[in-house]
């Protein structure tokens, strides 16, 4: 499903930064991988250029077997709104929007019409079991169920992938292992995950830890 | 590519910060108000002075006999000297350019110089050509001008204005073949007149007694002396061009210096109303530089607030484009926000302007006397030339905060805590 050669990375401000120094990885469709390391360690903008958010400088990048490299800005963002779902450590809902819109957002920029959308918006949410925190502003909702509507928004365009950057990172560990759960349950629908985390408890759930050290992969850990 | 979801998103997020968006919309409104209302003024000056001498003939220009300055031919200088019926011949046939000529000659106005009945009343009184009417246009509410088997025949008829009429003619009755007593001789009363226009020559028309000029050189016991000229141009030829050959024809054939320049006098219409033209031309660019000044920084007002709000929702933006949204549909988010706002409030500026000039001449100067302004108003494309200004300011205020927003990257947006 990912497949990286030597992908490298440096940011030009100020001083060069070489972040990302030849990255090797390949990702199996249906499987669920998290990346460990310390910050700084490159793993969010390993996870910007797999959602194809930032551009990398050297290497090669297949999703789906699709060479992902200078595309346009326009490109970009028709495969990022149908290949890949994203769910973020503070949510990013959009605070004017209601649950059931929110969600509906993907498929907005599909461009299908506001009933359909808005129809399989609902069952998303039922599966999240939000069915009657639909017409709710994000203000409204705790932590938890804010980070299963953006589950909800992220799977609502059925992508290849689904990138989570510390989808835990502002929930209590109760919440956090709710949250887990409804991912494994995604992830055994033969969804692709990768999960961006610094939680190790979080990480041991995955199929396979992924360590990153000063921009390259110290070791990859598979789980029993 | 209108859809009812964006105009949702447009309507939501102007109405979501409404003192802000009302703020700003005033700027655009009251640039456009203004616009309008100084445009209606104008042209309400426009037309209050060119009222006035609707109908009177551009193309024309006036002469008349001084004193000479220069002598010449063995005449000493200061002689006085005069116009002769012979020189409208001359004229006729030398000047090519020359479409009507008509003379004018004065007649005493003494108190109560016309009567009818018992009525009496101080009028003015002139001796004309039946070419005269090119000139003035007068507007014959009864009977007929003077024609030229009047002039031929010095038959004693005369016009007479709509304002004697009504003061002599109290009963209303029919005037034509009356005979009315001007300056102690009876005429037949042949027509009844008003000038269009304001303007007049020794009097209004409306106020003024016309006889054929040639009864009123006879009965003045003036020869062929005449005391003015009236004159108009062909279609396309310059009047100053034409009344300065006039000039020269004159001089020729009454032994008058070609040197001297006060000798025959002029006055030229043409360059009264070009004058006016001008200054309200001048009126006009004026207007269009201050009101959309006023427009450009209600403008400026728009783009900075976008701008503004661009850098507020660089979050929402950023979460917009990692779900997908194109670049197009980011700026044209932007571009249509920017545009709604001041469309909207730029019209209402546009609406409010037109009715207070209605308004205004409804209820005002309808009403008022001796106004210099009438009909203070717009034209169709004027209000069409000031909408798609607006339409195109809006799409420029809105599209340099859209450039902003497209370099906005997703993940920095989205990393901004």
């Amino acid at each position: 499903m990912i497949l990286l050669e030597h992908i490298n990375k440096t940011y030009h401000n100020g001083a060069p930064l070489h972040v990302l120094k030849g990255i090797d990885l390949e990702i199996k469709e249906g499987e669920m991988v998290s990346i460990m390391g310390a910050s700084g360690s490159g793993k969010s903008t390993l996870l910007n250029i797999l959602g194809i958010l930032d551009t990398y400088d050297t290497g090669k990048y297949y999703l789906n077997h699709v060479l992902i490299k200078d595309l346009s800005e326009t490109k970009a963002a028709e495969l990022r709104n149908k290949m890949i779902g994203f769910v973020f450590q503070s949510f990013n809902l959009i605070t004017f929007k209601n649950a059931m819109e929110n969600v509906a957002l993907p498929l907005y920029y599909q461009g299908v019409s506001r009933k359909k959308r808005n129809q399989m918006a609902l069952e998303y949410l039922e599966k999240m079991g939000l069915k009657e925190w639909a017409k709710h502003m994000p203000s409204e909702l705790s932590g938890g169920q804010k980070q299963r509507v953006a589950i909800a928004r992220a799977l609502i365009a059925r992508p290849q992938i689904i990138l989570a950057d510390e989808p835990t990172g502002a929930l209590d560990s109760k919440t956090s292992k709710e949250v887990i759960h409804i991912l494994r349950e995604v992830n055994k629908e033969g969804m692709t995950m990768v999960i961006v985390t610094h939680e190790r408890a979080i990480a041991e759930e995955t199929d396979k830890i992924i360590y990153l050290k000063d921009g390259v992969i110290e070791s990859i850990m598979v789980a029993k | 590519m209108f859809d009812l979801d964006r105009f949702e998103e447009i309507w939501l997020t102007i109405s979501r910060n409404k003192v802000r968006s009302f703020l700003t919309g005033f700027g655009v409104f009251w640039g456009l108000f203004m616009l309008i209302i100084m445009m209606g003024a104008g042209a309400g000056l426009q037309h209050g002075m060119f009222e006035g001498v609707e109908g009177f003939a551009t193309n024309s220009c006036f002469l008349g006999a001084g004193q000479t300055s220069v002598p010449y031919k063995g005449f000493q200088k200061g002689r006085q000297w005069n116009i002769h019926n012979s020189d409208l011949d001359i004229l006729m046939h030398s000047i090519p350019e020359l479409a009507y000529v008509s003379p004018i000659l004065w007649g005493d106005r003494t108190p109560n110089n016309v009567a009818y009945e018992d009525n009496a009343g101080s009028y003015t009184v002139r001796g004309l050509h039946s070419n005269y009417k090119y000139i003035e246009n007068p507007f014959l509410s009864q009977g007929r001008f003077i024609n030229e088997v009047d002039i031929l025949h010095r038959r004693k008829v005369c016009v007479i204005g709509t304002k004697v009429y009504e003061e002599l003619f109290t009963k209303k009755t029919n005037p034509i073949g009356k005979y009315i007593r001007v300056n102690g001789i009876y005429y037949q009363v042949v027509g009844v007149a008003s000038g269009v226009s304001d303007m007049n020559l020794g009097g209004r028309t409306s106020e003024a007694i016309a006889i054929p000029f040639t009864v009123m050189q006879q009965i003045t016991n003036q020869g062929s002396v005449i005391h003015m000229l009236a004159a108009i141009a062909k279609d396309h030829y310059s009047v100053k061009e034409m009344s300065e050959k006039m000039k020269t024809v004159l001089k020729v054939h009454n032994n008058i210096s070609p040197d001297d320049n006060q000798a025959v006098w002029a006055f030229n219409m043409e360059e009264v109303f070009k004058m006016y033209q001008y200054l309200f031309l001048g009126i006009s660019i004026l207007v269009w530089i201050v009101g959309s000044g006023t427009l450009i920084a209600g403008i400026i007002g728009v783009s900075n607030i976008m701008m503004v709000t661009v850098k507020e929702r660089t979050k929402e933006i950023g979460i917009r484009r990692a779900l997908g949204a194109k670049p197009m549909v980011i700026i044209s988010q932007i571009v249509s926000e920017s545009l709604t706002l001041t469309a909207l409030a730029g019209l209402l500026g546009l609406c409010l302007g037109v009715l207070t000039l209605y308004l205004a001449d409804v209820y005002w100067l309808q009403q008022a006397e001796n106004v210099f302004l009438s009909d203070p108003s717009v034209s169709f494309v004027t209000a069409v030339a000031s909408t798609i200004l607006l339409m195109l300011s809006g799409l420029i205020a809105g599209a340099i905060p859209a450039m902003r927003a497209l370099q906005i990257k997703a993940i920095d947006a989205i990393r901004e805590e």
